[in-house]
């Protein structure tokens, strides 16, 4: 019934010290398709990879959007991320309506953290099993955030989370330096590159599977785009010209493609 | 004066939580367009507290809401009426149609129908089909749509202009003609623009600076407003509805 | 037996609570005893009188004299009037005095709060003033006013001017001279003439000449004023508010005045 003694009461530790149900909330983010999340000076942009169920079905729903200035993107229980978003949206609403002044993302991102935190030492409860990245623009400028289920939150230049992260942040890893000063479509097609690392072999990136959220000045490639850099969420045709920036795999200066992250990819029709 | 109050027996006092803040709104609906004005004067008595206070705001690339009467339970309203835009958006990833708007400021006023907001609303837009749209609202959610209205200190000057102008009551047609059930937008922002510098002339509690927003219907002809000296586009989405806002100033005295 | 006053003289239910184990936020009893005793204010008691505002080239600026007046009664006559919140906020109150100080608290308590998340955002005026607005409709709306009418002024470091009124209503207005109380009446045409299209080369002598001016004017004219003031500025630079002064003045010709001065006739 239960892989280990301590499973069964997320607020008990086991001996090593661990919290076992924290550990398989996070499992729950990596079962998500990824998300990838990149910063440059003048942008923060999310890209995620969208599931569908099979094909008669249609997409997931990776982003959410939180306010003008910020947005999500979530792998996990999108159930447990659409409770979490919402009241993030509350948030930001408040801050809105009580100081009328956009809320600041760290201080939104932590707000989350802290209900997250709850979760792993109160009697009963079980933690959340989705994961985000957050982007965002206040005074201090465009911002990515990581948030995950055991309560941590982190700011990064460039980050991935769920199913075989891993291969995408190797090739944030090698190429973080050139994102501050990239333009939006680089930036764009930096994280695209990124986030193809997480596809299964015979799959590719298309209109259909991937989304692209945007926070900061429009590109002269998208359609639409508000005059403020409010974020928005690009999906369907809109990711069309993006996409087509890419460059084909054998030539890009890409890491070959990483071996499949251990575990399985396969379709979990719960799980985001 | 002091004998005189305590002949008079024991007085209440109690706190007012209303005020009047003057100035005066009005919206006229044309076939594919619609037109939303404000005069920016806010006092109270013989006060004028500023000369520059909005009382028409852009709701959505098809709502403009004009709010007039006590000024804080306006701006308090308005603050309301566009965080639940705000949420709609979030849940339906659209803006709310104008009906739904309508239907939507009725329930919040009269939601405080025992502690109503003192305040006059008339929404101008677009709907759903294309055509332009005014609805007017008195404190407690009581609406209609119309084709124009006049509301705030100058109704009573306005409302029989715009009556006389626009919908041509105690003017006979030429025989063997009809009056129009539609202004083009050019004879509309005349009528706006006389309408609020007469106002202003016969009100004290109008005047200062003058707000139009002009919403026009999805790929309908903006001929002749370019041409307007000042004007400013509003819209966010290239694709639908457009909002734009002439500002012109009024007298001071 | 129950010691608790809010029990006292009621009959006693010894099989619900025969050792009195309740803590005292739990009292098993009515706890709204009182209520009907409760009174909201219905109007000031100790209040203050106007407050000056301008905008001027570096900033904004902003006065009130130190009196605190117990009806026609000159009560408290150090009283400050103006305070600042934050790194580049000011603001006056007029009206209610205790009402104010106890906006001072909530003013502090955000402050401490803001500073505390430590993570380079802060609240400007304009945030400050908003947040007034709020409580300020919200206790109206209670029919439990703050009996006050507040200026915020404000200037970031970036140098944008921020000038604001609030009132007990939560009535709200911007203008780059504002007053309140009888300077409404009596100051602000004289701020209007002195500023109005002057605010961005209006140097800071000028300002506080404008400002004192009126002041004089308010003085001579309204009997709850006091001749010891304080002039608050706010610029990129910060907050400054000076010591309290006071101006010459002249009464010489009130003795010419009948009623006034000496005579009898």
């Amino acid at each position: 019934m239960f892989r280990n003694t301590y499973d069964s009461d997320n607020t008990v530790f086991s001996p090593q010290g661990r919290l076992h149900q924290v550990e398989y909330a996070l499992e729950a983010v990596k079962q998500g398709s990824a998300a990838v999340g990149l910063v440059s000076k003048t942008h923060a942009i999310l890209l995620a990879l969208k599931r569908s169920a099979g094909e008669l079905a249609s997409y997931q729903q990776k982003m959410f959007r939180i306010d003008d200035h910020v947005g999500i993107a979530i792998a996990g229980l999108t159930s447990d991320a659409r409770v979490l978003s919402n009241f993030m949206r509350q948030q930001a609403m408040s801050s809105r309506m009580v100081f009328n002044r956009p809320v600041p993302v760290n201080r939104l991102v932590g707000a989350i953290a802290d209900k997250a935190q709850v979760n792993t030492q109160e009697y009963g409860r079980r933690p959340y099993g989705v994961g985000f990245l957050v982007i965002g623009e206040d005074k201090s400028g465009p911002h990515l955030y990581e948030f995950s289920p055991s309560g941590n939150s982190y700011e990064y230049y460039a980050m991935s989370i769920g199913a075989r992260s891993q291969s995408a942040k190797t090739y944030l890893e090698k190429h973080y330096e050139e994102f501050p000063d990239c333009s939006l479509d680089d930036l764009i097609r930096h994280g695209l590159h990124a986030l193809r690392e997480t596809l299964q072999q015979d799959k590719e990136l298309n209109i259909k599977n991937t989304s692209i959220g945007i926070v900061g000045p429009a590109s002269p490639n998208e359609k639409n785009a508000p005059a403020t850099g409010a974020f928005r969420m690009l999906d369907g045709d809109a990711v069309d010209v993006f996409v087509q920036t890419m460059i084909p795999k054998d030539t890009a200066d890409a890491p070959a493609p990483a071996t499949a992250a251990a575990g399985d990819d396969g379709d979990v029709q719960m799980e985001g | 004066m002091s004998d005189t109050v305590t002949l008079a027996g024991p007085q209440q006092r109690q706190f007012n939580p209303y005020s009047d803040n003057g100035g005066t709104i009005l919206a006229v609906a044309g076939a594919n367009f619609s037109v939303i004005a404000g005069d920016t004067r806010q006092s109270e008595g013989y006060n004028i507290q500023t000369r520059y206070a909005p009382k028409v705001f852009r709701l959505t690339d098809k709502a403009v809401l004009a709010v007039n009467g006590f000024a804080a339970d306006g701006n308090m309203f308005v603050k309301k009426v566009k965080q639940r835009l705000e949420w709609y958006r979030h849940a339906h990833s659209k803006d709310m149609p104008l009906r739904s708007i309508a239907r939507l400021i009725q329930s919040m006023l009269y939601g405080r129908r025992f502690f109503p907001y003192y305040v006059y609303n008339i929404l101008g837009g677009i709907e759903e089909d294309g055509s332009g749209a005014v609805y007017s609202f008195d404190p407690v959610g009581s609406y209609e749509r119309e084709t124009c209205r006049a509301a705030g200190a100058a109704q009573s000057l306005v409302q029989p202009f715009l009556d006389n102008q626009i919908y041509f009551k105690n003017q006979v047609a030429a025989p063997g003609t009809s009056h129009p059930s539609h202004l083009p937008l050019s004879d509309v922002l005349a009528l706006v623009i006389d309408s609020f510098t007469s106002a202003t002339e016969r009100h004290i509690e109008v005047g200062d600076g003058l707000e139009i927003f002009i919403v026009l219907a999805r790929g309908a002809p903006i001929h002749g407003l370019e041409a307007i000296q000042g004007i400013q586009e509003m819209t966010s989405n290239a694709e639908g509805e457009r909002v734009f806002i002439v500002r012109r100033v009024l007298k001071y005295d | 037996m129950d010691h608790h006053p809010m029990n006292w003289g009621r009959p006693r239910n010894d099989m619900a609570d025969p050792y009195g184990t309740y803590p005292i936020p739990q009292r098993p009893m009515n706890t709204q005893t009182f209520e009907d005793s409760v009174q909201h204010t219905q109007q000031p008691i100790v209040t203050g009188a106007s407050v000056l505002a301008i905008k001027y080239a570096n900033g904004v600026m902003l006065a009130a004299d130190n009196l605190a007046s117990y009806g026609s009664l000159a009560r408290f006559k150090d009283v400050k009037r103006v305070i600042q919140v934050g790194s580049s906020t000011i603001v006056g109150a007029s009206g209610d005095m205790s009402d104010f100080q106890y906006l001072q608290r909530e003013l502090d308590e955000l402050v401490i709060d803001e500073i505390t998340h430590s993570d380079g955002h802060n609240l400007g005026a304009k945030e400050i003033h908003e947040y007034l607005s709020n409580l300020l409709y919200a206790r109206r709306s209670k029919i439990n006013p703050l009996w006050n009418s507040l200026l915020v002024g404000g200037c970031s470091p970036e140098g944008k001017r921020f000038l604001a009124y609030v009132d007990l209503l939560g009535t709200t207005y911007s203008a780059s001279t504002l007053a309140t109380g009888y300077g409404a009446y009596i100051a602000q045409p004289l701020l209007r003439k002195a500023v109005e299209g002057r605010e961005d080369t209006l140097t800071e002598a000028e300002a506080v000449k404008i400002l004192e001016d009126s002041l004089k004017v308010l003085y001579y004219r309204d009997a709850r004023s006091l001749n010891k003031y304080q002039i608050a500025k706010v610029t990129a630079q910060g907050v400054e508010i000076s010591d309290s002064k006071s101006q010459d003045t002249t009464w010489g010709f009130a003795e010419g005045i009948r009623g006034y001065g000496a005579q009898t006739q």
